[in-house]
């Protein structure tokens, strides 16, 4: 780790104007992401500004009925959350099948969100890796890549965001309310995180010395809703594929649905092409199969990582299926 | 169940962290170094340009090739380290950075500038690879090949046969500590304390590469954070230090970055073996084949004797276990848990799990019946071998007799669910090895010996054994080891450390009691002290076999939808002598368990082809169980009473626990889903298939 230059900003607006002041200043937030990358060597911040101390720790009920969540909120406290545990259930099961306890008593909202994707070409700065020295190419593509990406990947990334959370944020509509240098700004968090593209050194659209303040839910949709991770081990491992699901039956019949799936490419995969062939449907097993294999004709596996693509419509079928079953039939919640 | 026995005498320290590890040593003056590993999978080094790094805040020295000390010959030679300019394989250290600071030792090796000469290189094993051969002698010395019979024609005649082939990636050993060296020089004396299985292996090592009279070397282990074998042979960070500390003249710490330990300290290597079973329509075997392919380095010749445990298993009039091995621009293997056992009875295991479906036996039954009163292999009668006792015991605890054979007859939702049961075995091990008692007038006791405590207790056995052969309690004996000053012994290998420790301490007390008794009963003002050497009482050929064995039984859920096996119970049930310490007895045998099952499911290291190094590099992507991945876990021992062992008829505990708990777990997968999985680890894109569920 090279030496840098720390400063604890005393509120939002300092922050943003030092970070904003320094070409090589980042904010620091739980750094349960960025230390480590530090470490590494694939991150070199010239200075940090820990925002760690900024009041945005607070979750609160919004007039419409949805939650505002501050970015510092802790991912352990989120889950906690009662009204995330009562109203946003699906939230709260990503938020625990992410990390470690010990993580998530240290990661925060904001820094969720920004963790960088996963690859360990990335990680290696001995390698190339167009993620880190654009133009030095992605020796993923043809090596090891079984945990990577197979939807919306480019030739020059294959990586895969990482994180549990954002997969439950994007089926539950969240935003993503930025503040910078220019002013503030609300981003849907499904366009919050980029497909890796020709430039895949952006991993979000977020821009220099912007800063996260916090994540807006809308109020709770109608129905159920529910996270399933698929995973090589039971505990601090990322997902091989991960299903967040919204689902609204009436009289048998899909009245509203919203899926998004993880582990699956560069950012959080909202599956629209899914939600609208089931909106109308039968919510029956042919169905769920339908719209899941519908959604994930778009994908182009590696080598290695083809077996993801069955593991996601397996599911979003199971998870489709536990959410349509009458309350207390089903294993989800 | 016996009674827990006495919990870690340095538990304390440990806790409040005031026992001390080879990196937390603090001479003044002391540097710190910084490897610096090759970039290329094979070649030469033509230039290292050290002035950037030399021009780093807080530089110290850049050793390189050019300017390193000079070392001797070795057999091992991952341990000539800046010696030349050849580069055998990706991460081979190029040179070493030394700085005022940690991180200023690291900003340096990244400055350092190395060009290479890049050759073509060749890191991945293949059954057919040209360049094969069959080494005469394996791991740890033992006749590569082996045929007893005529194996092909029993073969070719028996009514009930199995041929598979069972494989495996490279797996790491990453203990907790990484591997850790700090090391002064004084008056042309070298201190070094080292994180290490052994002190007077290393001590032994040094001598030799450095030219010295060992007399002239300390080597400190007093505390070790886990080994599992990547620690038992000398390793490249304890030779480094004591360079840089020579070159220097100052103190100087190395600790190895574990995103560098993959290549540098070990492996268990890949490994494609095939087993043949031939058994008669009873399930008796009349002849089995285990055929071993496997690589080793170009720096070291290292082949892991998984063939080995089939020499000694079951009845087999007709056998043949054979090893080839090549030689490829890879790091170098070496000892992992229970090497030959560990991958060799995944082999075997899963084949008698085979045998069993294929000759309609149950699986514990078809190993009670091939059974063996002596070694196959040598003929030699076993001291004791309870191996169907373990079975029988086993499969009462764990409700085997109501198991339904069919593969996937048993559902529970969305899970399937099955279970397996395989054996264990390890050889016992006897080195030769001193010890020192003193007693004070005041009947206080002070052991001695240069055992090496890696977290399994040792410190604590050895106060056992001495105080049970004194008479006397726990408390009036004091322990001191983990230093090459102290009376030679074994290292902390090959399950081999307490009979080899205990028995030269179980002699030095028996010699202090008749010391003593020749007094009248009276210790003189200045204590007594006897000392002991087992040079001469551990047979180099005995008339017996020895080894321990076992019996384990998994039950495993298998997600239809996901692949994911998740392993619901395990239960382990071992015959390993006398047992010395139940309370960390317990914890040897379901520490080994648990690897087992890290190996099952979750284990497993990729050679990058292009650039010829292991792509995990972390535990964050070198998976090893977490808690959440074990549940029920249990395991029991059979008492054994066995004279012929040592004086303490106790056998070695550190290695079985994790011998055939992969196998079992693999035939568990199988009862569960009818799905044979032949390769590890079991992760669930094995278990996906081509259909819409498992199976």
């Amino acid at each position: 780790m090279r030496a840098f230059a720390y400063e604890r900003a005393g509120g939002v607006d300092e922050a943003i104007a030092a970070v904003a002041a320094s070409p090589g200043g980042m904010f620091l937030g739980g750094g349960t992401n960025l230390v480590d990358l530090m470490k590494l060597g694939v991150a070199s911040p010239g200075l940090l500004v820990d925002i760690g101390r900024l009041p945005l720790t607070e979750v609160r009920e919004t007039p419409d009925g949805g939650l505002h969540i501050g970015a510092n909120v802790r991912n352990s406290d989120l889950a906690a959350h009662p009204a995330v545990r009562s109203r946003y259930p699906a939230l709260s099961q990503a938020v625990l099948a992410g990390a470690s306890g010990q993580i998530r008593n240290t990661a925060t909202t904001g820094g969720n969100l920004l963790q960088r994707t996963r690859c360990l070409y990335f990680q290696d700065v001995a390698k190339p890796c167009n993620k880190r020295e654009p133009g030095s190419g992605c020796p993923a593509r043809e090596g090891v890549h079984r945990d990577l990406a197979v939807l919306g990947h480019s030739p020059m990334c294959v990586a895969t965001h990482p994180s549990d959370m954002a997969v439950a944020l994007a089926a539950l509509d969240a935003v993503v309310h930025l503040r910078g240098p220019g002013g503030e700004r609300t981003v849907p968090l499904c366009d919050f995180h980029r497909l890796p593209g020709d430039e895949p050194q952006r991993d979000t659209v977020i821009e220099p010395a912007e800063l996260v303040v916090a994540v807006g839910l809308p109020a709770p949709p109608a129905g159920r809703s529910a996270y399933r991770k698929a995973r090589d081990r039971a505990s601090y491992a990322f997902a091989l594929a991960s299903v967040a699901a919204v689902l609204d039956v009436r009289a048998g019949v899909v009245e509203e649905v919203r899926l998004a799936f993880g582990g699956l490419a560069h950012k959080p995969w909202r599956a629209r092409v899914a939600e609208e062939a089931l909106r109308g449907a039968p919510a029956t097993e042919e169905s769920f199969a339908r719209a899941a294999e519908a959604e994930l004709a778009a994908a182009e596996p590696l080598r290695e990582n083809g077996f993801k693509v069955r593991l996601a419509r397996n599911l979003a079928v199971r998870m489709l299926g536990d959410l349509a079953a009458p309350a207390g039939e089903g294993s989800a919640s | 169940m016996s009674t827990p026995g006495p919990v870690r005498l340095e538990g304390r320290e440990k806790v409040t962290g005031t026992a001390r590890y080879a990196a937390e040593h603090m001479p003044p003056g002391m540097a710190y170094a910084w490897p610096v590993p090759a970039a290329v999978p094979r070649g030469r080094v033509v230039a290292i340009d050290a002035g950037a790094a030399l021009a780093e805040p807080g530089a110290v020295a850049v050793l390189t090739h050019e300017n390193a000390p000079r070392l001797k010959e070795t057999d091992d030679g991952a341990l000539l380290v800046l010696q030349n300019d050849r580069v055998p394989h990706r991460g081979w250290y190029v040179a070493l950075a030394v700085a005022e600071t940690p991180e200023a030792a690291r900003a340096m090796a990244a400055a350092v500038r190395v060009s290479y000469a890049p050759e073509e290189h060749d890191v991945v094993l293949t059954p057919g690879h040209p360049r094969l051969f069959a080494p005469d002698v394996v791991n740890p010395g033992i006749p590569g090949s082996r045929e007893r019979g005529d194996f092909d024609s029993a073969y070719a005649s028996a009514p009930v046969r199995v041929d598979a082939t069972y494989t495996m990636r490279a797996l790491h050993n990453h203990p907790m500590e990484p591997h850790a060296t700090t090391a002064r020089w004084e008056d042309g004396r070298l201190v070094a304390y080292d994180s290490c299985q052994g002190a007077n292996a290393v001590q032994e090592a040094l001598a030799g590469l450095f030219g010295m009279d060992k007399e002239r070397i300390t080597v400190v282990a007093e505390h070790v954070g886990g080994g599992f074998g990547c620690k038992g042979t000398p390793r490249p960070q304890v030779v480094l230090a004591a360079m840089a500390a020579r070159h220097t003249s100052r103190p100087v710490r190395l600790v190895l970055p574990r995103a560098q330990l993959a290549a540098i300290v070990g492996h268990r290597a890949p490994l494609v073996q095939r087993v043949r079973l031939g058994a008669g329509e009873d399930g008796e075997i009349t002849a089995l084949a285990h055929e071993v392919t496997t690589q080793t380095s170009t720096v070291r010749e290292f082949v892991e004797q998984a063939a080995a445990p089939s020499r000694a298993m079951y009845v087999s009039p007709n056998s043949r276990t054979t090893h080839r091995v090549v030689a490829l621009d890879v790091p170098s293997p070496s000892w992992m848990r229970a090497p030959g056992e560990a991958p060799g009875m995944f082999a075997l295991e899963c084949a008698m799990d085979e045998l069993a479906y294929a000759a309609g036996v149950d699986p514990v039954e078809l190993r009670v019946r091939n059974d063996s009163a002596a070694e196959p292999d040598s003929g030699k009668p076993y001291s004791s071998r309870h191996l169907v006792e373990c079975l029988r015991e086993g499969a009462r605890r764990f409700g085997w007799d109501t198991r339904d054979p069919r593969p996937r007859s048993r559902a529970e939702g969305r899970l399937l669910v099955g279970t397996g049961a395989a054996s264990s075995c390890y050889p016992v091990f006897h080195m030769p090895s001193s010890a020192e008692v003193h007693v004070t007038e005041a009947g206080r006791y002070r052991v001695r010996i240069n055992a090496t405590d890696i977290g399994t207790g040792a410190r604590t056995v050895v106060a056992v054994i001495a105080a049970e052969a004194l008479g006397v309690a726990l408390d009036r004996v004091a322990i001191e080891i983990g230093s090459s000053d102290l009376p030679a012994a074994w290292l902390a290998g090959g399950s081999g450390g307490t009979g080899s420790w205990g028995w030269a301490v179980h002699k030095a007390c028996r010699a202090l009691i008749e010391m003593v008794e020749g007094r009248g009963g009276t210790v003189p003002p200045g204590g007594l002290t006897a000392t002991a050497d087992t040079t001469g009482d551990i047979p180099s050929d005995p008339p017996h076999a020895m080894a321990s064995f076992g019996a384990q039984f998994a039950e495993v859920t298998v997600d239809t939808d996901t692949g994911e096996v998740r392993v619901r119970r395990l239960l382990g049930v071992f015959a390993a002598g006398r047992i010395l310490n139940a309370r960390t007895a317990r914890s040897q045998f379901i520490g080994g368990m648990t690897m087992g099952v890290g190996m099952a499911l979750l284990e497993g290291s990729t050679m990058d082809p292009r650039f010829g190094d292991f792509a995990e590099r972390d535990l964050a992507s070198y998976h090893v169980p977490t808690h959440a991945d074990i549940h029920g876990i249990e395991a029991h021992w059979i008492d054994e009473t066995d004279p012929v062992l040592n004086p303490m008829g106790s056998k070695g505990i550190g290695e079985i626990g994790i011998v055939g708990t992969a196998a079992a777990v693999a035939n568990a997968v199988h009862h569960a889903t009818g799905v044979r999985v032949r390769d590890l680890p079991i992760t669930p894109e094995k278990l996906l298939g081509g259909g819409t569920g498992a199976g």
